[in-house]
């Protein structure tokens, strides 16, 4: 097991985001999270990188336990985020927004920084835009310089949080091909999304959250067509009507 | 206009010269020390630090809701009546301007820091980067736009302000001006003069701003 989410709960103020919540993730598996906005799905990706504390309950990533000061900087060695903005650094080029890590916290040399990143940015196809100032990038170029830029770190877990959501619609096929291309090859990958055409295809596990609890789980094949919960099959149908 | 107005210029030439150069020196040595400290207070805001993000605001608060020529006297007699005798009038001066435009200088920075989106920071993090790396390698880097313009805008008031270091006894290039009136030259021509090399310094320094901030836009191909 390489993600283990033992009964968390999270508060902003007055609302309960996350209402105990546990999740487990094997190796090579792929999850997608569906939900409403503010079921919490979000908040659950952040809590399992660290970027949101937790009130209670416990998350450990491949050994280590996010929520414990003592290792809380480890984790980003072992867990890829990919944001809803793309969130690239605007005053670097591609190759430069894959290679700073790599140069600054894995202290790698230039030459070897440049070869991983390089080789990331190939992985996304975007090998010859390696020069290009994100500005200069479509949309879906930008994201996918940002998986690069997560990749060149060599992650075991990828986390991709609404990563198509603020894309327009012809360029979203150019991100989900290279989700998809990931989890064929193995990578472990949490997925909050909503294309419901990528969680159906690809997930290996469907997670639907609601009101911050996981409302039901199963295989995409069992969430999508014979949904139990009544809230899911309401979601659903709303979703799917688009 | 007679031409003994001219010649008295002419005369006291050498007096203007050390006077532009002492302005100079003060100017250069200020737009320094205000950028210092411009941008350790800005950076100091922009991270809150508890208690010292109170005293810090006091010194704002006080250095830009009282003028200039009241802090250079504050200074000077105050360093007089502590008999600290090494703060000269140029020291004196130089405290005074780095403070004042220190106070100015800061919210530029201030400005530019918190212009920076959030999920900045977040992307750096995830990924590893330390306070220090966030800071110098993501962070400092991309207000440079947005700080620029009116940093430089503050670097022209600067230079314009350091003519009130007369008031306590600066030979500056005002102060030689005014020997040179009351040695008989026209104190219109005089003016005139010293207000032109004013605006031969701080023109090219505002041509520059425009150039440094094109440059940035060209090379990352911001359609601003």
């Amino acid at each position: 097991m390489i993600v283990q989410v033992t009964d968390v709960r999270k508060r902003f103020g007055d609302n309960e985001v996350l209402k105990g919540v546990s999740v487990e993730v094997e190796k090579g598996e792929v999850i997608a999270v569906i939900g409403a906005s503010g079921s919490g799905k979000s908040t659950l990706l952040r809590t399992i990188n660290g970027l949101e504390t937790i009130d209670s309950g416990q998350i450990v990533v491949n050994g280590v336990p996010v929520h414990d000061p003592k290792s809380a900087h480890l984790v980003h060695q072992h867990v890829g985020m990919v944001f809803q903005q793309f969130n690239l650094f605007p005053h670097l080029t591609a190759l430069e927004n894959a290679t700073l890590a790599l140069r600054k916290v894995k202290k790698l040399s230039k030459a070897d920084a440049t070869e991983r990143a390089m080789s990331a940015l190939t992985s996304v196809g975007l090998a010859e835009k390696a020069g290009s100032y994100p500005q200069q990038l479509s949309g879906g170029q930008q994201q996918r310089v940002a998986i690069a830029r997560a990749l060149a770190l060599q992650p075991q877990v990828m986390l991709f949080d609404e990563a198509t959501s603020a894309l327009d619609p012809e360029l979203v096929g150019e991100v989900t091909k290279v989700m998809r291309e990931l989890a064929a090859a193995g990578m472990t990958m949490l997925v909050v999304t909503h294309e419901m055409g990528f969680a159906r295809e690809t997930a290996d596990r469907v997670l639907f959250f609601d009101g911050g609890v996981i409302g039901e789980q199963g295989s995409a094949e069992q969430v999508f067509t014979s949904p139990s919960n009544p809230r899911l099959q309401q979601f659903l149908r709303r979703v799917l009507e688009h | 206009m007679n031409g003994n107005a001219w010649e008295a210029i002419w005369a006291g030439r050498e007096l203007l010269w050390n006077g532009l150069l002492a302005t100079l020196a003060l100017s250069a040595v200020t737009i320094i020390t205000s950028t210092v400290v411009g941008f350790l207070v800005g950076f100091a805001r922009y991270s809150r630090i508890p208690v010292l993000d109170v005293v810090l605001r006091v010194y704002l608060e006080l250095f830009r809701g009282t003028p200039l020529l009241i802090q250079l006297m504050f200074v000077y007699f105050g360093a007089a009546y502590l008999r600290l005798d090494w703060v000269s009038v140029f020291i004196a001066s130089a405290i005074a301007i780095t403070l004042y435009q220190g106070a100015y200088i800061s919210e530029v920075f201030r400005a530019g820091f918190a212009s920076v989106p959030p999920g900045q920071r977040e992307a750096a993090r995830t990924l590893g980067l330390s306070r220090f790396h966030t800071n110098k390698d993501v962070v400092f880097p991309q207000t440079t736009l947005v700080v620029l313009p009116p940093l430089f805008g503050q670097y022209l008031t600067l230079i314009k302000n350091t003519v009130l270091a007369s008031v306590i006894g600066f030979s500056d290039i005002v102060r030689q001006g005014q020997a040179i009136i009351e040695r008989g030259a026209n104190s219109f021509v005089v003016y005139l003069v010293i207000a032109a090399l004013f605006f031969a310094f701080n023109y090219p320094l505002s041509l520059l701003a425009g150039a440094l901030e094109r440059r940035i836009i060209r090379k990352r191909g911001v359609v601003a």
